[in-house]
């Protein structure tokens, strides 16, 4: 019964489609020979185009809407019948075969027949995105603050290894921490003022202060060199070994093999620690969170340093990776990038970060065909997330703890 | 006599050029369950909110004794500090976390008793692994006593709403304190959830020994349960006594009922 009047519906928003594309898509004046065209199949396709899009989207919003009603009813017998991919990460004999495949693919993957110097550099681009997701996931997805300047910290890092190779010829392993401890300082000195802002305006104020050392590496030539940049920024050593394109392509990619095994090792622990759990809590409610004696402006303030170590750290290998650094690298346009992996891929969850990274990454890579259209693909994909998931590909799970062993004890002592 | 845990005198709290808290005094002694009563709006949580520290008092002074320890003013402290001093509230509009677990939940309130940073997180050196554990073990023991233990973890969002509301006041008494601030915990609750409400409350104060001040509206429950009562009025303390007093008392009758014999507007 409820299917005409979707097709009614469909049906007036493909007329409607039409007429606003009729002067565009149908009418074309030639100038030349002073004619004009009409091309009425062009109104045919996009009646027709409208009209199936349309009544698809609504198709699965209706399904999302019955969906929803059907999991509020048996919400207790679906607890046990958890979904796939939840058990698949939830128990070890589901998810160590799998994660051996996939380290070994890991392990392997450079010296394949098909891992060209290109391919290797996008894996290891898309490795470079998991750590600036993981880092910002951190601010975003844990402590549940809204941070649109990540790139800020990301160029501190790039610029850190940069200038002290320039000035005092500074290594790839030196400048790592000094890159990192940089960033710290700076996301200190953003959190100190952005301390009482949530939501909204802190967006708005990181956006702001991303903007702002942006705008400074690029005007302060006596500095930061300017719109060029600096190059000629070396690679990252192997004990002085020579190492041609191709080997320290492969260098780097472990390299960030590792960091991004150091970052996941990380970031699993903080996030069930008791800084992670007090953070979660300053997500999920402030005023609660500090009556329960957790001090908002410590953990605001660790879950900024923390971000941004991580954000340094990627602009020091970014830097030694592409051994040239310049302010057109850190344009806002990154923040979202980062900020759409930690989305994406579900916020507070390691693996959905990962998985979120090489989508946003990889697949623009390997659809260079479409490149013209990724922009809007991009927010195509968006668009929909958010309409019919948007807690992400996968949702952050919170730690399990048994107490048969507690119950006992308590048992025995009765 | 004894040194009152919590000593409030003549707090006052100006909105702009609204009074909303009017040299309000208040005692608790340990032991005790002091009933704070009053019609809507008298300012009843605006109290709880500038002794918990969420609102910065404009006039007056605040004190605790902890047990064994040196009276302290505490009007003007931030909130968390408040709560580690040892005085740990529920709100009247259940503000758990609710996408953390039960456990979770309570685990936060042990925050201020532990002290593990960043580095004792990502080393999980001998210390932290003891001091986790430790965490885990009094939360768990806590949620045991309420009743909560079955559903550690399960997500706070979940639960049925009176389990909701213990699980505030266990998460509250993770903190250990010495003073429970309870705002309105009867209410939303049916007379049998009331009643075993009043025994946990009771329990509380008994075993646990700590004093309780709470806010409610369930006239049974108060007149049952406390030991002494306050009735605040617009933002003054009109009267306080034990229950039958405060029954007696025609300046209550007269706040909550209207008065007596109204008299018939001319018209």
């Amino acid at each position: 019964m409820n299917a005409f009047a979707q097709i009614r519906q469909s049906l007036i928003i493909a007329l409607w489609f039409m007429f606003i594309t009729f002067p565009v898509l149908v009418v074309r004046v030639n100038t030349i020979e002073k004619v004009v065209e009409w091309r009425w199949l062009n109104m045919i396709y996009v009646g027709i185009g409208s009209f199936l899009i349309s009544f698809v989207w609504r198709y699965f919003l209706e399904r999302k809407a019955q969906g929803g009603k059907e999991d509020t009813h048996p919400a207790p017998a679906t607890a046990t019948e958890k979904p796939f991919m939840q058990r698949l990460m939830a128990e070890p004999r589901l998810y160590r075969p799998f994660l051996i495949v996939l380290s070994l693919f890991g392990l392997a993957f450079p010296f394949l027949p098909f891992a060209s110097t290109y391919q290797i550099n996008i894996v290891t681009n898309a490795l470079l995105y998991i750590m600036l997701g993981l880092g910002l996931n951190i601010v975003v997805g844990l402590a549940g603050l809204l941070h649109l300047g990540y790139v800020a910290f990301y160029a501190v890092g790039a610029y850190s290894y940069a200038l002290l190779y320039y000035h005092f010829g500074i290594g790839f392993w030196v400048a790592l921490p000094i890159g990192a401890l940089f960033a710290a300082i700076f996301g200190i000195i953003l959190g100190f003022p952005v301390l009482r802002l949530r939501g909204d305006y802190l967006a708005i104020v990181t956006l702001g202060f991303a903007e702002i050392t942006r705008l400074v590496l690029e005007n302060w030539n006596g500095f930061s060199f300017g719109p060029s940049g600096i190059a000629g920024i070396p690679r990252p050593g192997l004990f002085g070994m020579e190492m041609d394109l191709h080997q320290g392509t492969i260098y780097i990619y472990f390299l960030m093999i590792a960091l991004c095994l150091f970052t996941i090792f990380v970031v699993n622990r903080l996030q069930n620690s008791r800084i992670g759990r007090a953070w979660v809590a300053l997500r999920e409610d402030e005023v609660a969170c500090e009556a329960m004696g957790v001090d908002p402006t410590t953990a605001k303030l660790t879950a900024f340093a923390l971000g941004s170590t991580w954000a340094g750290l990627a602009g020091v290998v970014f830097a030694a990776k592409t051994t040239f650094v310049n302010p057109a690298s850190f344009t806002f346009l990154e923040s979202a990038m980062i900020l759409s992996i930690v989305v994406l891929g579900g916020m507070g969850s390691i693996v959905g970060v990962i998985i979120g990274a090489f989508i946003l990454i990889l697949l623009p890579e390997y659809l260079r065909a479409f490149s013209e259209y990724r922009m809007l693909l991009f927010g195509m994909i968006m668009v929909v997330m958010m309409i019919f998931r948007p807690q992400g590909i996968i949702v952050g799970i919170r730690q399990i703890y048994e107490f048969k062993k507690v119950a006992a004890k308590e048992g025995n002592r009765q | 006599m004894m040194e009152p845990l919590l000593d409030v005198k003549e707090l006052t709290m100006d909105f702009g050029g609204l009074r909303a808290l009017d040299k309000v005094s208040l005692q608790v002694l340990p032991g005790e369950i002091v009933a704070l009563i009053g019609p809507n709006g008298a300012g009843k949580t605006t109290f709880f909110n500038c002794i918990t520290g969420i609102y910065k008092p404009t006039g007056g002074n605040v004190f605790v004794t902890p047990p064994g320890k040196k009276q302290r003013r505490i009007s003007g402290m931030k909130t968390h500090r408040v709560t580690a001093q040892g005085m740990a509230r529920t709100f009247q509009n259940i503000r758990l976390f609710p996408e953390m677990t039960v456990l979770e939940n309570v685990m936060i309130g042990r925050h201020c008793r532990s002290r593990a940073g960043v580095l004792g997180a990502i080393f999980r050196d001998r210390a932290t692994r003891r001091e986790e554990k430790d965490i885990v073990d009094k939360s768990y023991a806590i949620l045991e006593k309420m009743g909560l233990a079955g559903e550690v973890n399960e997500l706070a969002k979940n639960l049925p709403y009176g389990a909701q509301r213990r699980l505030e006041i266990a998460r509250a008494m993770a903190t250990t304190p010495f003073l429970l601030l309870l705002d309105e915990p009867a209410a939303g609750m049916n007379p049998r959830e009331t009643d075993v409400l009043e025994e946990l409350i009771r329990r509380i104060c008994t075993e646990e020994n700590i004093a309780v001040l709470m806010i409610e509206h369930d006239m049974r429950i108060v007149m049952s349960i406390s030991s002494r009562i306050y009735v605040l009025d617009y933002g003054k303390m009109i009267a306080s006594g034990t229950a039958p007093e405060i029954l007696a008392n025609p300046v209550v009758i007269k706040a909550y009922l209207g008065e007596e014999d109204v008299d018939v507007p001319a018209s």
